[in-house]
This record gives structure tokens, C-alpha cells and sequence, in this order.
């Protein structure tokens, strides 16, 4: 196992560069001129000045070794001298600067990070907690009432884009009846009682929406796993011998299901990072999807560069954790 | 003597079940993938036959009768311009579904493409299955979103603003949706290529790619079935976001994403904008979601003792 993960650690390095180099390819061969948008007026010397400061004279694989050396060399060893307050080297170092607001990369994600994570990560944490339950009693008494509403609401949130039902919802609770409001405040700072109750008034839709998906998405496993287990031998074992139906369920058989269950909920995690970028959108929360369309919209290169590459990671780290964790939870599982 | 002879070709005929009569009575089984099956039908038929019955511009202005609410010369009423709505979901819908299917036939035949061919040549094997995880561990969304953005002037420029987007937002979906096509195919073509036909096939000095289309693709067709049927419901849903950031098509070129999308700032004045393009989008793919999951069951050979 341990030698697995090293294998697949090592594994990933190639991997992660041939994507930042896809990534960075992309967005330099296209078309598209970066300084497009600036007014014609503007003399061509003085244009030439503004590529070089945007770094652009350079040719493109020198241009790529030098965000590789940014990325990889100079933004972690900002982050550990912030950590431990020791300073190695003079401390000038080159970082990834956004063009549209000439600050370094790494501090707008810092900033933006807060609000997604707690907003769609909170989301994902509730949409797995309800989806258990639900999805265990699903597969239970398959074809009950309960089933058939249950499985046709896991169909139905699973289906509806979030961009409908948080638009839906938005009409309902914040139009008419003006229980929530439909625009996240960032600036909103819980000092007392009633700001928090604030906070938690603001978070409620993107919230809901959220877990809704994430819910029906994780349900939907969570029953076609255990009726996979329902049907096996050990089942019809364990109730032979006189277990009890409550062991047999939540011991032998949930144990066994929960194995996929738990790579799907981890191959997920990225999504909370990235997969949130309609639902901060439609809400108007400030998080990282926000950024990252915000700097599409204004052709920044460096932070969409930045923001994919981070989102490529963390896909290919939850990968790789799904991938241990499975053999982990099930010994059936050999890698070597 | 015609008469016996025709009675006894019957009577042979009557117990052997084609293949495809198997599927349809295992798919009439399930009641979701009828009534999936059904309300997709109708979707398509009101999309392409609505506008011979409402026969309404879907891009004339009448700014006399904006903003108004449903009435009988416009059951979904008009958008701030005067556009009536009801053309304009039925005339976004043709684009939508448009979009999906080009879409999905191009990711599935993307994923065919690739899943065959590693499956059955064991040289390329490993390098197309790294590339497929190499795709899949891309942020689809974030580089969808900056493609699109890079590459759209220039393809508008080049195939005229309708064309050109339309290829664009097809090549970028089928180009980064292919992957699970492809997995699962190279499974099923693992399993089928070690079969004694296959060997046979090759044994009497068949070429390499006749026994790929004679006998390889038909067996794995069910599987490519299943997948064709979700790419359509992911498809739609993918343009749809596109749309709904303000990358996918202009606004006078609507698909239901965008209509959705120009709804939104609106939503207290006319909620229908919204309500009408949202419903269809999520019923739609609510009917292609049901209808897959009842060909995926009517396909799977372990519900054949049922």
C-alpha cells in the first residue's frame, strides 16, 4: 500500500506538469491578443513598454519556466516564511501577478477561499449526511413509498441544473417572500447574536441548492451500493445465525456499501472548489468560481492560469486519495 | 401448399425473440423510461412543429408590448423588447437540442474511437488510457469557460457569428466529454476480443479492421447506447451553463441557457422569462436522464432472468 502511493505520488508530478503545460499552451497560442481591450490611441511604443511589463517579450517556453518557477519555488516558500516568520533568501522574489490588479495571485485566492469553503463546503457536508440516511433507506425497503418519492427526488435534484433551482428559489423566498436575501454580503462580520443570525440567513439558499445536488448525487450511489451488498450470501448468512436486522443493516451491511461510497464523496471534493462557480454566480458570493470568471471575463491570464492549474491539483490529489483510501477500506483490493 | 408453407414459417418465427423485441419489452417495463421516452418525444415534436402552429418572429420587436405578462397572443408572454417568448423558448430549444446531440454524437464517436482502439491493439493501450486520465483530470468547467473566451472572436469571424459559435461550443463539449465513453468501451472490447468468433474471424484471414466493425462494434453497442443517451442530458446541461455565465451563445441567437441567463435581471418583473427556459432545460433532461437509466436496465443482461 505504502509503495502504491508512493508510486502514484511520483506518477503524479508528470502528470501535473503536462497539464499546467496544456493549460499554459492554451492560453498562450490562442488568438486572442491580451492587450486587445486597450484603446487604439494608445502609441505603439508605449505598448511595447506595457507587454514587457506584463512580461510578454519573452518568448513563450521561457515565459513557462518562469511561472513554473513562481508556482512551484517562490509562492510556497512565501506562504512557509508567513507560517514561521523566518526569512530565507533577500525575500524579493518574482510571484504570480494578476495583470487586472497588478497583486499577487496567491493573496486574491487567499482572500476569496474563506467564502467558498464555507458556503460549498459547508453544502457538501450536509448533502452527504442527508444522502446516507436516505439512500439507506432507499435500498432497504426498496420499492416502498418511501423509495419511490425518494428516488424520484434524488432523479429530479439530480437533473434540474443548480442555475434553475437557485433561480427558483431566489424568486420564491427572496422576491415573495422576502425571507432570505438572495445577494451574499461578504462584508457582513458576525460580532453578536443577530449578525450571526444574518450570516446564516445569507447562507441558507446557495446552501440549499447545493446540498440539494450534492444530496441526490451521492444518493443515488449510496442506494444502488447497498443493494449490491442486500443480495450477497453474507447477508443471508448473518440473519441465519440470528443477528439482529438493525446489525445486519448498519453494521455488516453499510459497512461494506459505504466502501465506493466513500472514493465517490472523495473524488468530489475538487467539485467543492471549482464545480461552485454557477452557484456563487447565481448568489453573488465572492468565492473562487467568482474569481475565476471574473478573470476570464477580463482575459487576466496569470490568474486563470493560477486558478485552473490549483483546481487540476486538487483533482488529481483526491484522485489519487480515493484511490488509496478504497484499498485501504477493502482488503479485497491489492495494488501490488 | 403456400398456405402450409407459410403457417410453418410462422409457427418457427413466433418463440425467437429478436434481439430488439427483448429490449423494447424489458424497456416498456420500466415506467420512468416510458414516461421519459414520451415527455422527450413531445419536447422535440413542440420544438421543430411549434413554430409551423405559433407562427410568431421569435427576433420581432415590439417594444409597444414589452414586459407583459401571459396572454392569448403570447401564452408565455413578452421579454423587455417585446420578444414573444414562447417563440423564442421554442426557437432556443431547437438550438439546444441541437447542440446536444452534435455534441454527444461527437463524444461518443471521440470515445468509441479511443476506447476501441485500446482495447484492441495492446501496443497503444497504455498511452491512450493515459491520456484518457489525463483529460479527465483536467477542470473541465474553468477551461471550457477560457477556451471559449479565447477562441470565440475568431471563430465568429471566420463562420459568421451563429456558425461559428455553434461549432465552437460543439467542439469544446464533445472534445472534453469523451473520456467515460472511452473507458467503458475498452472494457466491454477487452471482453469480447478474447471470444472464440473473434479468434476465429482472425484465424480464417479477416482484416483487423473489418473484424472491428463486423464484430466488435455490434457487440458493444449497448453499452455506447447507454452512453449516448446521458451525453445528451449532459450535453444540454453543459451549453446551458455556458449560456448561463454569459459564454455560450449572444443574445440574439438564444439557446434556453441564454434565455434563462437575459431572465434573471428581470426576475421581478416578468418571473415567466425564467420559469419557462429553466422548465424546459430541466425537463428535458429529466426525460433523457429516466429514458437512460431504462435503456441501461433493458440492456443489462443480468435482468434477462426477470
Amino acid at each position: 500500500m505504502f509503495t502504491y502511493t508512493i508510486r502514484r505520488l511520483i506518477f503524479a508530478v508528470p502528470t501535473l506538469l503536462v497539464i499546467s503545460f496544456v493549460i499554459f499552451a492554451l492560453l498562450d497560442l490562442a488568438p486572442n491578443d491580451p492587450l486587445g481591450e486597450l484603446p487604439l490611441t494608445i502609441p505603439p511604443e508605449v505598448r511595447e513598454q506595457i507587454r514587457a511589463a506584463m512580461g510578454l517579450d519573452q518568448p513563450f517556453l521561457v515565459r513557462y519556466v518562469k511561472w513554473l518557477q513562481q508556482f512551484f519555488i517562490n509562492e510556497p516558500l512565501n506562504i512557509f516564511e508567513q507560517l514561521t516568520g523566518w526569512h530565507i533568501g533577500d525575500g524579493n522574489r518574482m510571484r504570480v501577478l494578476s495583470w487586472a490588479t497588478r497583486s499577487p495571485v496567491v493573496d486574491l485566492i487567499v482572500q476569496r477561499l474563506p467564502q467558498t469553503l464555507w458556503v460549498v463546503g459547508l453544502a457538501y457536508l450536509f448533502g452527504t449526511l442527508l444522502a446516507i440516511p436516505v439512500g439507506v433507506i432507499s435500498a432497504y425497503r426498496q420499492y416502498s413509498i418511501f423509495d419511490q418519492i425518494g428516488t424520484f427526488i434524488t432523479m429530479v435534484g439530480y437533473s434540474v441544473p443548480t442555475f434553475f433551482t437557485g433561480v427558483v428559489l431566489i424568486v420564491i423566498f427572496s422576491s415573495y417572500l422576502q425571507w432570505f436575501p438572495s445577494v451574499y454580503d461578504t462584508n457582513l462580520q458576525v460580532r453578536d447574536w443577530s449578525s450571526f443570525l444574518e450570516q446564516l440567513r445569507q447562507m441558507f439558499l446557495p446552501i440549499l441548492v447545493l446540498t440539494l445536488y450534492n444530496a441526490s448525487q451521492i444518493a443515488r450511489f449510496v442506494r444502488a451500493s447497498m443493494l449490491d451488498n442486500l443480495s450477497q450470501d453474507y447477508v443471508r448468512t448473518a440473519r441465519a445465525k440470528g443477528v439482529k436486522e438493525k446489525a445486519v443493516l448498519l453494521v455488516h451491511v453499510l459497512r461494506n456499501s459505504l466502501i465506493p461510497v466513500v472514493t465517490v464523496i472523495a473524488l468530489g471534493v475538487p467539485t467543492i472548489f471549482s464545480g461552485a462557480i454557477i452557484t456563487e454566480q447565481i448568489f453573488r458570493v465572492n468565492g473562487l468560481g467568482q474569481l475565476l470568471i471574473t478573470a476570464v471575463q477580463g482575459a487576466d491570464l496569470p490568474l486563470v492560469q493560477t486558478l485552473t492549474f490549483i483546481f487540476a491539483v486538487l483533482i488529481v490529489l483526491f484522485n489519487l486519495i480515493a484511490d488509496v483510501l478504497y484499498g485501504i477500506l477493502d482488503p479485497r483490493i491489492r495494488y501490488d | 401448399m403456400t398456405d402450409a408453407a407459410l403457417t410453418a414459417t410462422a409457427a418457427a418465427q413466433a418463440p425467437i425473440d429478436t434481439p430488439f423485441a427483448v429490449f423494447w419489452r424489458k424497456f416498456r417495463a420500466h415506467k420512468g423510461g416510458v414516461a421519459g421516452l414520451i415527455v422527450f418525444v413531445l419536447i422535440v415534436l413542440a420544438v421543430y412543429l411549434g413554430p409551423l402552429i405559433h407562427r410568431i418572429d421569435p427576433n420581432k420587436i415590439d417594444i409597444r408590448a414589452k414586459n407583459q405578462g401571459p396572454s392569448f397572443a403570447h401564452p408565455f408572454g413578452t421579454d423587455n423588447l417585446g420578444h414573444d417568448m414562447l417563440a423564442q423558448v421554442l426557437a432556443g430549444g431547437q438550438i439546444s437540442l441541437a447542440v446536444g446531440i452534435t455534441a454527444m454524437l461527437l463524444s461518443l464517436f471521440l470515445g468509441t474511437f479511443v476506447g476501441v482502439l485500446a482495447g484492441y491493439f495492446r501496443r497503444i493501450d497504455g498511452l491512450l488510457m493515459r491520456l484518457t486520465d489525463l483529460f479527465l483530470a483536467l477542470p473541465l468547467l474553468p477551461l471550457l469557460l477560457v477556451i471559449i473566451m479565447l477562441f470565440r472572436d475568431t471563430l465568429r469571424a471566420a463562420f459568421g457569428p451563429e456558425t461559428g459559435i455553434f461549432i465552437l461550443i460543439v467542439f469544446v463539449i464533445g472534445i472534453t466529454s469523451w473520456m467515460h465513453t472511452a473507458r467503458i468501451v475498452r472494457g466491454d472490447v477487452l471482453a469480447v476480443k478474447n471470444q472464440e468468433f473473434i479468434v476465429a474471424a482472425k484465424s480464417s484471414g479477416m482484416y483487423e479492421h473489418r473484424i472491428i466493425l463486423r464484430h466488435i462494434l455490434p457487440n458493444v453497442l449497448s453499452s455506447i447506447m447507454v452512453s449516448a443517451t446521458l451525453g445528451i442530458a449532459s450535453a444540454i446541461i453543459t451549453e446551458s451553463a455556458l449560456s448561463f455565465l454569459g459564454l455560450g451563445f449572444p443574445s440574439d441567437f438564444p439557446t434556453w441557457g441564454r434565455l434563462l441567463f437575459d431572465g434573471v435581471n428581470f426576475l421581478q418583473l416578468t418571473p415567466s422569462r425564467v420559469f419557462w427556459p429553466g422548465l424546459a432545460i430541466s425537463l428535458t433532461v429529466l426525460s433523457v436522464n429516466y429514458l437512460g437509466d431504462a435503456v441501461r436496465d433493458a440492456l443489462d443482461p443480468r435482468t434477462l432472468s426477470r
